[in-house]
């Protein structure tokens, strides 16, 4: 059964990408594209917010990345529409936008206002028991005694915690909107609200319509429904949050885009619920998605396909091996076809595997030069400033600056070796001048040394780091055969996309592991000497 | 030429006389042994079982008495003038065959290829 979730950030694809990867300014972030819309339609680009600055302002005389101000004739998009008309296609993304947003919130409010419902009877209901015999026949019943009476702190203080706990387990700002309903919450849900109504029925038919005068059965009744009550909140507990946390399976999470892999352990998950974990992960040990990196491969792909064309020159191919009697003549131009197709690629092969090689040892050879010349220029940057010493700072009142201010002094010496090195890495996109000065400004309120300030730079961090422009994706897509709310099973795959890449997360059980025990005598550890000596007689 | 611990030992021996030879202030037989009960039998190249712990001779030296004798490498050495060399240590061993007032050892030695001739010479 193949489940897509009703809200997807889907994808447009540009042909820029493909055409143009040498102008590094231009990003992705500048895409505001909300579309609903399930299927791929290449159809129409918007380009709404102009571009950010250019990083580092003086990027106007470069070497060999030139930025490219053709890019507007280079670049294969297909519009559909100009930038102001609206096209059919956009109606029909607009209301289909605002269905979901809306439908989004309702959906959000209903289960609120319904386990605010439910928490609320769940509350009041021992109250009730207590109260409604002392409103209904306050004559007939019994004077409540010493023990009655200690059963009444008991309840008050089991309510308490009750109230507690149930704002601790269910009602926290949840972090992340799930596409299908939590099953085990809804399943606790049931089990409550029949648990109440069964006490309810016995009551009004025991206690109410018989007008029960012993008081202390009724409060006794009154204490065993919030006993029970917090047994069913136990059970949620371990249900909701104990369950999982024992490792059961162990995922393998990867990004189709450049292969980058990692491994977790999850305990017994629904898919959805695994799927929140994942991401959660994600933003935390993936390296940031750097769609300049992919763009040597995507070239050389290109080179491959617009290959060998295959002529027909005699209208038929004379040398097909002979398989048997019943040769069809057809079968065998198409397998000689593909067969000189293929012999021709191998040979073409030899001359691509060769260019990457040295293209490859250029740029490592590039690289390296770079940083050296940047991690210098770093440390002669830092080397100019120096902490003053809080006596220091009332005597000398001379060129005091604060840390921002002392940053922007000490920039432009290593701005040049900077942006040319992030342009050599292809991650100029990645870091705007006002967040380099801005970490510049924190690395020297913090006494780092340059080595540390250029970590961040030399290499690419977790997605979290950037800022939220570069996080990609808020909203996640769960591609799934299985159900989201099954739980995981050995061998079980589902895709998560976002707009640019998608992870490939496949599961696999932790084995069984039987663990045995030997003991070993501290005293039986003893050596001998092994010789072998020759002896001349 | 395993050995069952136990049983006696059984072989196909070479009777070898070597006379000592006055070398310097030293009689020298000419050849290295090596092995012995406190060795460590793996490390010998000469041995077919590689936990027999006997003295095995290790290298002649060319034109010195044990060669002129018809000693030859990788023989080993049962018995020296009637002493056993089966379960000896390195030292008796060395001991055995240096005594200061023997001019003469007998050596009774054993090889692979005795044992073989032995059996064609049967068939």
């Amino acid at each position: 059964m193949d489940t897509e979730s009703t809200y997807s950030g889907y994808s447009y694809y540009s042909g820029r990408s493909r055409g143009s990867h040498r102008h590094g300014e231009r990003s992705r972030d500048h895409h505001k594209s909300r579309s609903k819309d399930g299927s791929r339609s290449e159809k129409s680009v918007t380009i709404n917010a102009p571009p950010a600055e250019p990083l580092l302002g003086d990027s106007s005389v470069l070497g060999e990345e030139v930025q490219d101000d053709n890019w507007g004739e280079t670049t294969t998009a297909v519009t559909g529409t100009s930038e102001h008309s609206l096209s059919q296609e956009d109606i029909v993304r607009i209301t289909k936008d605002l269905e979901d947003s809306v439908g989004l919130d309702c959906r959000r409010y209903f289960t609120l206002t319904l386990a605010v419902v439910l928490g609320l009877l769940v509350f009041l209901t021992p109250l009730a028991f207590l109260a409604l015999p002392h409103l209904l026949w306050p004559d007939k019943l019994l004077v409540c005694g010493t023990a009655c009476e200690g059963l009444f702190i008991s309840v008050a203080f089991k309510l308490l915690i009750l109230l507690l706990a149930v704002w601790a387990l269910f009602f926290r700002a949840p972090r992340a909107g799930l596409p299908r309903v939590f099953v085990f919450r809804a399943l606790l849900a049931v089990l409550v609200l029949l648990f109440v109504v069964s006490y309810w029925l016995f009551y009004g038919v025991r206690i109410l319509d018989s007008q029960d005068e012993n008081y202390q059965g009724i409060v006794q009744y009154a204490v065993s429904l919030v006993d029970a009550l917090l047994f069913i909140h136990y059970l949620a507990i371990v249900l909701l949050e104990l369950r999982q946390l024992q490792p059961a399976f162990s995922v393998c999470v990867t990004r189709s885009t450049d292969g980058e892999t990692r491994h977790y352990n999850l305990g017994q998950l629904s898919i959805q619920r695994a799927a929140l974990a994942i991401i959660e992960n994600y933003y935390r040990d993936f390296s940031v998605h750097n769609p300049a990196l992919l763009t040597a491969s995507k070239s050389r792909a290109a080179k491959h396909l617009a290959g060998l064309k295959v002529y027909n020159v005699d209208g038929e191919f004379p040398a097909t091996p002979a398989t048997g009697p019943g040769n069809n003549a057809a079968t065998g131009v198409a397998h000689s076809q593909s067969r000189a197709m293929i012999a021709a690629a191998a040979r073409r092969r030899d001359t691509s595997h060769n260019e990457l090689y040295y293209e490859e040892a250029e740029h490592e050879r590039r690289v390296r030069k770079r940083k050296a010349r940047l991690v210098v220029a770093v440390e002669e940057a830092f080397t100019h400033i120096k902490r003053m010493q809080e006596e220091e700072q009332k005597k000398a009142p001379g060129d005091v600056m604060d840390p921002r201010e002392a940053a922007q002094a000490i920039f432009p010496s290593m701005a040049r070796s900077l942006q040319k090195y992030l342009r050599t890495t292809r991650q100029q996109h990645c870091h705007s001048m006002e967040s380099i000065q801005q970490h510049l400004a924190f690395c020297i309120t913090n006494n780092m040394t340059p080595k540390a300030f250029l970590e961040s730079y030399l290499t690419p961090g977790p997605t979290l780091q950037y800022g939220r422009e570069r996080w990609l994706a808020r909203q996640w897509t769960l591609v799934s055969e299985a159900s989201v709310t099954s739980g995981l099973k050995e061998g079980a795959i589902f895709l998560l996309k976002c707009i640019d890449f998608s992870l490939v997360v496949t599961a696999k059980r932790i084995p069984y592991i039987q663990l045995s025990e030997e003991f070993i005598d501290p005293k039986s550890h003893k050596f001998v000497l092994r010789l072998q000596s020759e002896t001349s007689v | 030429m395993s050995f069952i611990p136990g049983q006696p030992v059984t072989a196909v021996v070479q009777r070898i006389e070597i006379r000592k030879l006055q070398h310097g202030e030293h009689l020298i037989l000419g050849f290295s042994i090596g092995g012995g009960i406190d060795q460590d039998p793996g490390q010998n190249p000469f041995s077919e079982d590689k936990s027999d712990k006997g003295i095995y001779v290790t290298r002649v030296t060319p034109g010195g008495p044990a060669e002129v004798a018809g000693l030859m490498m990788g023989d080993k050495v049962m018995q020296v003038n009637g002493w056993d060399m089966t379960m000896v240590t390195h030292d008796q061993a060395r001991k055995r065959l240096t005594k200061k007032d023997e001019d003469i050892v007998r050596l009774l030695v054993t090889r692979k290829s005795l044992e073989q001739a032995v059996r064609h010479s049967m068939m």
